[in-house]
């Protein structure tokens, strides 16, 4: 970020959610790069940027593809690169049709199931029929394993890598043409319309970007969950991408697109995951009746004949399972394949929470997070919590959803009664960061170590101690078991050496997470590269992306070297995953004839004398591969890499304009409203995005949308974030008296113009309701948030920072923003829709006890409220087209129940 | 015998060996994003108790208000719409205009070079004036001047106060009694007892529940010590350390002087006007500060004094005018003598 000449925030907050790698841009800005910041809130992002640009939340993907559009109608893409190392040129197949030819909808949707078939994204066969995708699924089951996140490491499966492709980009079917013409509607004045942006903010903007991009500058992007967190979250990004690989922005300094983590290592969380579709590394989770042998897992993952290093996924799998069960894993059992888990269906965090709801989860494990404050309509959560039979929560402090049961708003409001709830609660108190050993991931995938200072106090323990005492504990209950269920945890291996007070050294469980050779001459030995993983049962590693990070036994990530040393990659702070690249795909920074794009951003390049590529970082190429080597692309995985193929974990060496597998709700991002919005969509008749996930329930209504009858009962928009004075939701901060006086109090911002229609005042109070709650804050009236002018009408945004909860325990509490909020995620990742919803704002305090139930019914009722509320997947069947047929009679049926 | 008012050299002047450079803050209010990790670090560092009870202020983001016994780095947050940025602009202009000491001396170092004396791999900077933005956001973290003449030592009557071998001032807890002369004395209003203004012990340490350790050294004066404990062992003040965006910049009182006229002769260069620098005059008031200061407007904006002043500046004069007098009324009394014994 540092080498950028301009940067783009957007969905994010970096100043005040990201301080500390603030510093990057603060740096990059001394040098002279023009950093803008976009987002609904002027905050203290935009009081350091040189400029900030209100938006409506939600309406991303309006902007980006206007200046998708511009860059393509005024020719501002960086030809050469856009050509060369993209897929551009590629032809798609003949059965894809745009929601310019469909009213707002790709090919293949099914409005019974609100799925995609994906088949017609496809690109163009060489022998003329349709390239299949990986295998036939559909995209129900993708959604249900929230394939899209399994990605993270790279792209999905392609069957091989034979394409047709047009380098003049004239060819109708051209991913280019189809680029062009499916962005064509995205107008400035749709962009004026849409997002409240003027037509000189927008030109302002764009040549910022196009001015900073190309051979000799470089313009880069940071995000956070102002991006994730919408039902077409995964399309912010994507649009993003887009006008990133448009300008060749990607595997260059200062370029490409930050995912900025809201936590310490919440990278570390997915890459070694804790979510529940994924394996280490972003291998997927296998799914029962789709991968019901190792074969079929395998095939899924990657094909042997696509290009690319997830060509090798059979040997990083099955290194896993040796890492994981040791002797027990023989080439005779799959190497233990059967004792993974299998997935049956969407078992997200949400899921799980109605699941409990119908009584069919009896334990929950919570863990470094607060549902009850921290979830989307805390209410569910809380009622969820309390059909459990036990719950474990694992924290520093008391946190609200370790003590919902005797101080929750639902006791308060009487729909609970503490002696009715049958939930034993454990409270086991944890370690902070200071108090353990181990390692932090975060943003640019850089393993940093953290060496314990201190003990940790009274009975608080490590995640590693915990767990591992657990699993001893479990392990010698079952010891002598017979029964084939046991098997697995049996088979664990479960040796990690201890320490004087019996506690395992995080040290040998990054060796393990790294690998080693198990047999041969090596055994024993640390592996170096993740190339070095065999398929035979002699390797075993915890996490291939990972490799490397302990090679030699030292322990990489322990690099602390100030400033990262003298070179521009700072390669001697921390280790990188993969492989200790800082930058990904950098082989892009070099031309296709492998020199620098130019001297001001030379960072990766080939040395004809050596014949090998070198530079400022560790080429993320194979490093003998010439730029004019054009291999036999039916060679298969890193062989089949021709010497301009720079995306080496996609699956034909290119970066995807147009994605024609690998996403659940389409190939290419088209603009909806967010599940609940005052606004009528301008794009397309279609209002919200057709494949989200819905939950059409008695607990989470939502309320009436743009011009339909009681929308205007919850006329104002409202957005959810964070200060830089708390930590999501105030587990570690509320507890802090040092931090909770910096923002003692729960507030909400409104613009002068607000303030004035409701009567609100400055320190004074305000209720806000939507559909789902009910709460109160202070208010603070400020010119920092502005209302828009939307399709002609003043649309106002209220600020709802989220980090109060209701309870006793913490030294400041307050009511929870996330209670406001519905439950609709987007189907590629299962995130929830949570940075934009509906409300109305009145003055005054909220009613307490039954009184507070009252209210919210009262509004239910005034708006019609119903669980068919913005559950049609079709907004309007006359005006939209489903092709192809699928087939059956019950089409456009409203409020479909997906699982 | 140190001077009473103008340039000097503090440190000296206390009797310390003079190679010893005198260190300070520069705190650049330009790269300021207001996350107050510096008012934390200070409390953890220092340990000092929290203070205020734990309700919103409605001044925009700042709730621990000013300066005081526990909040010794403070982060001002101040809301300015297009009709107060021209002002400060034009304010800013004033200054060089007339030439006022701390943008003059600004003239010699070079100003930082717009495109031609520019490294290949550092972007120009863009010289054109930016518009006046409709709205800005200023944040300032706030802390002890540690003043070349600093009022606080020059009235403490018991010693409490000294200057250190940093040239920064420092209250020994263990000495002061807390009669409360350097609160009057400090022309910044940073020194405050651990009191609620009267002889009772303070009730500011917070209303509400929550684990507060027993709140220490009540009633004695008390501010920031530049981290004296920290500088004794080669470490940088724990507000510096935390910066993230080092708009807190520690270092030789001399370095940061240059480093923040060349700063603002770069804004300037940028057309940020507004730009000037607080306590980098050595002949204002106190002698200059060694906690120096970018602001992007008037100091009463930030709640800052405009024209800081020692009350000891005046004891030449004040001892002159009492000499006078003293010697006026002998000699008014010799000469009734005189004249009675005639």
């Amino acid at each position: 970020m540092a080498n950028a000449d301009c940067i783009i925030l957007m969905g994010g907050n970096m100043a005040e959610a990201h301080p500390v790698g603030f510093q990057w841009v603060t740096e990059a800005k001394a040098r002279g790069a023009r950093v803008i910041h976009i987002d609904p809130r002027f905050t203290r992002t935009s009081a350091v940027a040189d400029r900030h640009i209100a938006i409506r939340a939600g309406s991303d993907v309006v902007l980006l593809g206007g200046l998708v559009n511009h860059v393509l109608t005024h020719d501002l893409y960086f030809r050469e690169y856009v050509v060369a190392y993209t897929n551009a040129a590629t032809l798609l197949g003949e059965d894809f049709r745009d929601t310019e030819d469909l009213g707002g909808l790709f090919s293949g949707f099914d409005p019974r199931t609100g799925d995609y078939d994906p088949s017609t994204w496809a690109y163009a066969h060489p022998d003329g029929r349709v390239e299949s995708t990986g295998g036939e699924e559909h995209g129900a089951s993708a959604s249900a394993r929230a394939a899209g996140d399994q990605h993270g490491s790279g792209g999905p499966a392609l069957e091989h890598s034979t394409v047709l492709r047009d380098d003049t980009l004239q060819n109708p079917r051209t991913v280019f043409q189809v680029l062009r013409r499916h962005f064509s509607r995205y107008t400035p004045e749709m962009v004026r319309d849409m997002c409240g942006i003027t037509l000189e903010e927008f030109e302002y903007l764009a040549r910022s970007v196009t001015e900073n991009s190309g051979r000799e500058r470089t313009t880069c992007f940071g995000y956070a969950t102002g991006w994730t967190q919408h039902t077409l979250g995964v399309q912010f990004i994507r649009t993003a991408a887009i006008l990133q690989l448009l300008l060749g922005n990607v595997g260059r300094p200062g370029g490409g697109i930050m995912a900025l983590r809201g936590h310490a290592s919440i990278q570390g969380s997915t890459d070694i995951p804790t979510l529940f579709n994924l394996l280490p590394g972003y291998l997927p989770m296998p799914s029962a009746g789709l991968h019901d042998t190792l074969a079929d897992y395998l095939e899924e993952v990657a094909s042997p004949t696509q290009k690319g290093f997830w060509a090798y996924a059979d040997t990083y799998t099955i290194s896993l399972l040796k890492a994981w069960f040791g002797d027990a894993a023989t080439a005779d059992n799959d190497w233990a394949y059967d004792y993974l888990p299998r997935l049956n269906g969407p078992h997200g965090t949400y899921q799980t929470a109605m699941d409990m709801l119908a009584d069919k989860v009896e334990g929950y494990f919570v863990l470094g997070q607060n549902p009850a404050v921290g979830s989307a309509n805390g209410r569910q959560q809380r009622m969820a919590m309390s059909h459990l039979k036990w719950l474990v929560v694992r924290d520093l402090n008391l946190i609200e959803s370790a003590t919902w049961w005797k101080d929750g708003p639902e006791i308060a409001s009487g729909e609970l009664r503490t002696e009715d709830i049958g939930t034993e609660v454990f409270f086991l108190p944890a370690a902070t960061h200071v108090e353990k050993a181990g390692s932090f991931t975060q943003t640019q995938r850089l393993l940093q170590w953290r060496h314990q200072a201190v003990e940790p106090p009274g009975q608080a323990e490590s995640e590693l101690d915990f767990f591992h005492e657990l699993g001893r504990r479990i392990r010698e209950r079952l010891a002598g078991s017979t029964d084939e269920r046991d098997r697995p945890l049996l088979d664990l291996t479960w040796d990690y050496p201890l320490d004087e007070h019996g506690k395992p050294d995080p040290e040998a469980v990054l060796s393990e997470i790294n690998g080693y050779h198990v047999t041969g001459p090596d055994a024993g030995r640390n592996l170096s590269s993740y190339t070095e993983m065999k398929a035979d049962g002699s390797t075993a590693c915890g996490c291939w992306i990972y490799t490397g990070v302990y090679a030699e036994g030292h322990n990489l990530a322990a690099r602390r070297v100030p400033n990262g040393g003298a070179g521009i990659a700072q390669t001697e702070w921390g280790w990188a995953w993969p492989a200790d690249r800082r930058i990904l795909y950098n082989r892009a920074s070099a031309d296709p004839q492998g020199r620098p794009w130019s001297e001001r951003k030379k960072y990766v390049w080939w040395d004809e004398q050596a014949g090998r590529w070198t530079g400022s970082d560790v080429p993320d190429f194979p490093v003998d591969r010439a730029p004019d080597a054009r291999p036999d692309p039916d060679l298969g995985g890193a062989e089949a890499l021709a010497g301009d193929d720079p995306f080496i974990m996609q699956s034909d060496g290119k970066g995807w304009l147009f994605a024609p597998t690998g996403l659940v709700d389409g190939p290419l991002p088209a603009h909806y409203e967010p599940q609940e919005s005052p606004v009528r969509n301008a794009l397309y008749p279609q209002q919200q995005a057709p494949a989200r996930v819905l939950f059409p329930r008695e607990d989470n209504l939502g309320a009436p949308s743009a011009d339909e009858p009681g929308a205007d009962v919850y006329p104002y928009v409202f957005t959810t974030y964070r200060l830089t004075e708390h930590h999501t939701a105030g587990g570690m901060s509320r507890w802090s008296p040092v931090l909770a006086e910096l923002q003692p109090e729960m507030f909400c911002e409104v613009s002068p113009q607000l303030a004035a229609e409701r009567g609100l005042e400055t320190g004074g109070w305000a209720t806000i309701v939507s559909p789902r709650s009910a709460i109160e804050a202070r208010v603070l009236v400020t010119d920092r948030m502005r209302p828009l002018r939307i399709n002609g009408r003043e649309v106002h945004q209220v600020g709802l920072p989220y980090h109060w909860g209701v309870g006793t325990d913490a030294v400041v509490s307050g009511d929870a923003a996330n209670d406001l909020l519905g439950v609709a995620l987007d189907p590629n990742t299962q995130i929830q829709e949570s940075k934009v919803a509906s409300c109305d704002v009145v003055a005054g305090r909220r009613p307490h006890g039954e009184a507070l139930l009252r209210l919210v019914r009262d509004y239910q009722l005034r708006a019609g409220a119903t669980v068919g509320t913005d559950s049609a997947r079709i907004t309007d069947p006359a005006r939209e087209t489903v092709e192809p047929d699928p087939g059956d009679d019950e089409q456009g049926s409203v409020w479909h129940t997906r699982w | 015998m140190g001077q009473l008012s103008g340039p000097t050299d503090p440190t000296a002047d206390a009797g310390w060996p003079a190679d010893r450079p005198r260190k300070g803050f520069f705190t650049d209010t330009s790269i300021c994003i207001g996350c107050k990790a510096c008012e934390v670090a200070c409390k953890q560092w220092n340990d000092n108790p929290r203070d205020g009870d734990l309700e919103l202020t409605g001044m925009s983001y700042d709730n621990t208000v000013s300066l005081g016994a526990s909040t010794w780095r403070h982060v001002a947050f101040v809301e300015q719409g297009a009709e107060q940025i021209a002002q400060a602009r034009r304010s800013g202009r004033a200054l060089v205009d007339l030439g006022m000491p701390t943008v003059r001396s600004a003239a010699p170092s070079p100003a930082p070079a717009p495109a031609g004396g520019t490294p290949p791999d550092v972007a120009p900077v863009d010289t054109t004036p930016p518009d006046t933005p409709e709205f800005r956001w200023l944040m300032a973290s706030d802390v002890c001047k540690h003043c070349t003449h600093a009022g606080c030592l020059d009235v403490c009557p018991t010693g409490a106060l000294f200057r250190t071998e940093f040239g920064t001032v420092v209250i020994q807890p263990d000495v002061c009694n807390g009669c409360g002369t350097c609160v009057a004395g400090c022309p910044f209003g940073v020194v405050e007892r651990r009191s609620d203004g009267t002889a009772a012990p303070t009730t500011r340490e917070g209303q509400r529940k929550g684990e507060q350790p027993p709140v220490p050294k009540r009633g004695v004066a008390q501010k920031c010590t530049l981290c004296y404990d920290r500088l004794l062992d080669d470490e940088i003040p724990a507000c510096a350390k935390t910066c993230p965006t080092t708009s807190i910049k520690f270092g030789d009182r001399e370095d940061l002087v240059a480093v923040a006229r060349e700063r603002v002769a770069e804004l300037h260069a940028q057309g940020m006007t507004e730009a000037r620098l607080y306590g980098a005059n050595d002949r204002d008031g106190v002698g200059g500060t060694g906690s120096v200061f970018l602001l992007l407007d008037e100091p009463e904006v930030y709640g800052l004094p405009p024209d800081p002043r020692v009350c000891t500046t005046d004891l030449p004069e004040m001892f002159r005018r009492a000499t006078m007098a003293g010697v006026g009324m002998l000699a008014g009394a010799a000469i009734a003598f005189l004249a009675g014994c005639r």
